[in-house]
């Protein structure tokens, strides 16, 4: 199969936005899902969660940030360009409902797949308070997005240069210390970052969402390499998630089995390299 | 009698080392004089034991006479896979068990006989498939395995409209993320799917039914379905330290090597880990294609952990074989029962305990018992698991009425017919892991039974 790309476009130092026409795939999407994509006959698969989709246009819209040979690869992809493979969606929706006040939170590139959700809990009836954080803030993304699809918005930064001055987590705290009554929190972001606000609400009893972003391959529940640990159980997160109950994780197991291809992953990019010098 | 012909193989030291094809095949001259040990029974049993009855001795007295043409068109009346299952099937347990000569000595060796017709036609070139006036009716085959390309087979001949939606981005199933290379040609699985697309059938991939659409939108879009969605999800032994890095489902281990061509990188992209020494935890055919493909990877040791002996082994015999040339080494009667964590989270050995064989269970093999204070370890930088896989759930999210067993498989009936109307299913999906051409006669039974419906509705 082949998928076009019908826009490119960076948004952040690193980071791009991708517009892909998959009409079967835009048709079933919700939030909170993931798509699996290969840029070519040799390339890896890799999973994305969607950022937005539009079936009546018929194409899904995925962020992502240069890490390794693939997504580097990806990122010099431009408009017309097809992509081999896109399929989707895959995992579970966001389990979305009417609840009452609801914090989503997201991070880095994590900014992307809250911000459907973030459409979703609002049109569900929910008050909606949005925090975005990125290091500094030329890597904040979608910022106007979630501006107007949130009735607040809050932004940090790590070095102050936009918003609060240190971390998303921060900011959520203190809207619990406020005494708000907060139903539920979102947070979708690097897996430190989501351990770190699992921590931190734990002792206020919120209920406390992640999606996680583990290796996989298939993403229909066929080889394991995504399993997690949630609550002492193991679960596929293709299958059983992507999202589960932050205060269940067991967020160490991830990190470590995150950088199970550390050292093939730097090999691959130093191949990547020598061909690129190498000329034709 | 004339001694059954050796299969030539590729030196096992080499082999051991490579991805290529293990067995060569037979010659001409070779086929000739095996299929000249057939004594052409006036009431063949062979065939009884082919789950897609193919006329055995119809293909084998045409080889006697050189008409290798004749041949693989007798096999391809019933057989649409030919060079597949001449290479995968368990012949030992079904045609050739039944052979007659099988009482005395050695069988005919129909599974070699097969392939050495479909590879006669593929160096040939294969003729084309004259299609048939279409029906005008439509059959959706969920799943591009054997049973599905089976199933879609015999049911584009008989003139519906097939389309196969497959969840991968490659077709054959098993045959293509399961099956390694050196036993199976991936080039091999490809002339068959191509073959099967010029019966005029329309192959989707990247297709994820129970995402995309569910089962019931389906039930609405076409006249008749058919379920071939596989045994996928793989078993884990509920065991300490299953999670570490380094311990692999068989299904992900041999996905990476062969759907993904971890064997090729980094020119292919998808990693996989290259284990110096290697476990890998059960005795079944894909036990030993793990193993074998662990060893091409470079690991200094594999062994084979198994619970029960060696005549206990579920692999083909021939395949149990070719690993022990290869020097893959058999821990029989041995059971893990915890994984050993090292640095960084990583895999240092495992812990293994001594079985001895006690009184036969409800399968019939005597049932392994543990034997007290025999605990030992093998050390080992990666695990494979390989004890199994059941059903996909997958296509069951938003399908009312389809009934499933306490296991996940799919009931049917005699006739491979599901609890709902117009929808048959077969192949793992039904029975749980089984074998390719089992597989395969489950998807001619239920095109069989779909084509009887659309005629009669």
């Amino acid at each position: 199969m082949s998928y076009k790309i019908l826009e490119k476009k960076q948004i952040a130092p690193q980071v791009h936005l991708m517009k892909v026409l998959a009409p079967d795939v835009a048709k079933a999407a919700k939030a909170g899902q993931f798509i699996i994509l290969r840029i070519d006959e040799t390339s890896e698969r890799i999973p994305l969660t969607i950022a937005d989709f539009d079936a009546g246009e018929g194409y899904v819209t995925i962020i992502f940030q240069e890490m390794g040979k693939t997504t580097k690869q990806l990122a010099k992809m431009t408009d017309e360009d097809v992509l081999q493979d896109f399929v989707g969606p895959l995992g579970k929706p966001a389990d979305v409902r009417k609840l009452g006040t609801v914090i989503l939170v997201g991070g880095g590139v994590g900014i992307a797949p809250v911000y459907p959700q973030v459409r979703a809990y609002r049109e569900a009836g929910n008050k909606v308070i949005s925090i975005i954080g990125a290091r500094n803030k030329d890597l904040l993304i979608l910022e106007d997005e979630m501006q107007d699809a949130s009735d607040e918005l809050y932004v940090a930064t790590d070095d102050g240069s936009k918003g609060h001055h240190g971390f998303v987590t921060e900011v959520a705290k203190k809207i619990l210390d406020s005494g708000e009554t907060i139903a539920r929190i979102v947070v979708i972001g690097p897996p430190i970052l989501m351990k770190v606000a699992a921590g931190m609400t734990a002792p206020y009893g919120v209920e406390t969402i992640v999606s996680l972003n583990p290796i996989m391959i298939d993403g229909t529940g066929m080889c394991g390499g995504c399993r997690v640990s949630v609550g002492g159980e193991t679960k596929f997160a293709c299958v059983d998630g992507p999202e589960f109950d932050a205060h269940k994780v067991d967020f160490n197991l991830l990190m470590s089995r995150l950088g199970l291809y550390r050292s093939e992953e730097a090999q691959c990019q130093e191949n990547h390299n020598c061909t690129c010098k190498g000329g034709n | 009698m004339a001694a059954r012909q050796p299969m030539p193989h590729q030196d096992a030291k080499e082999r051991a080392r490579n991805f290529d094809e293990v067995a060569l095949g037979y010659t001409k001259e070779q086929a000739i004089a095996e299929a000249s040990r057939c004594l052409e029974c006036r009431n063949p049993k062979c065939v009884q034991g082919c789950p897609v009855n193919i006329d055995i001795p119809g293909f084998i007295a045409q080889i006697k006479t050189g008409n290798f043409d004749e041949a693989i068109a007798t096999i391809k009346l019933t057989n649409s896979l030919a060079a597949v299952c001449g290479r995968v099937c368990p012949q030992e347990v079904q045609c050739e068990e039944l052979c007659v000569l099988a009482k005395k000595g050695e069988p005919v060796a129909i599974g070699r006989l097969e392939r050495f017709c479909a590879d006669h036609e593929r160096e040939k070139g294969v003729v084309p498939p004259v299609r048939t006036q279409p029906s005008g009716r439509s059959v959706a085959v969920i799943g591009a395995g054997p049973a599905g390309l089976t199933a879609a087979a015999d049911l584009a001949k008989a003139g519906h409209a097939v389309t196969i939606f497959e969840a991968l981005h490659d077709t054959g199933g098993v045959l293509t993320y399961g099956i390694p290379e050196f036993r199976l040609p991936k080039s091999i699985v490809q002339e068959e799917v191509d073959y099967i697309r010029q019966l005029g059938v329309d192959l989707k991939v990247d297709y994820v039914i129970g995402k995309i659409k569910t089962l019931d939108e389906m039930r609405n879009d076409f006249d008749a379905i058919f379920l071939g969605t596989g045994a996928g999800l793989p078993k884990f032994m509920g065991i300490e330290g299953e999670n570490l890095n380094g311990v692999y489902s068989a299904n992900e281990f041999l996905t990476r090597v062969n759907l993904m061509k971890a064997y090729l990188f980094p020119y292919h992209g998808t990693p996989v880990k290259r284990g110096k020494k290697v476990i890998v935890v059960g005795g079944g055919n894909v036990a030993m294609d793990a193993a074998r493909s662990a060893l091409r990877l470079g690991a200094e040791e594999v062994s084979i952990v198994y619970r029960r002996g060696e005549d206990e082994l579920p692999a083909r015999k021939e395949e149990v074989e070719n690993a022990k040339e290869e020097g893959i080494v058999f821990r029989l009667l041995t059971n893990p029962v915890r994984i050993l964590q090292g640095e960084n989270m990583t895999v240092k050995g495992v812990e293994c305990i001594r079985m001895e064989l006690g009184e036969p269970d409800e399968s019939g093999r005597r049932s392994p018992v543990v034997k007290e204070g025999s605990e030992h370890v093998i050390d080992a930088d990666i695990v494979i698991i390989a004890i199994g896989t059941s059903p996909n759930p997958m296509i069951l999210s938003g399908s009312d009425g389809l009934k499933v067993g306490a296991r996940g498989n799919i009931i049917v009936d005699e006739s491979a017919r599901t609890s709902l109307e117009n929808v048959c299913a077969g192949g793992d999906a039904v029975t749980g892991a089984a074998t390719v051409i089992s597989a395969m006669g489950a998807g001619k039974l239920a095109a069989q039974t779909i084509n009887d419906y659309l005629v009669n509705n």
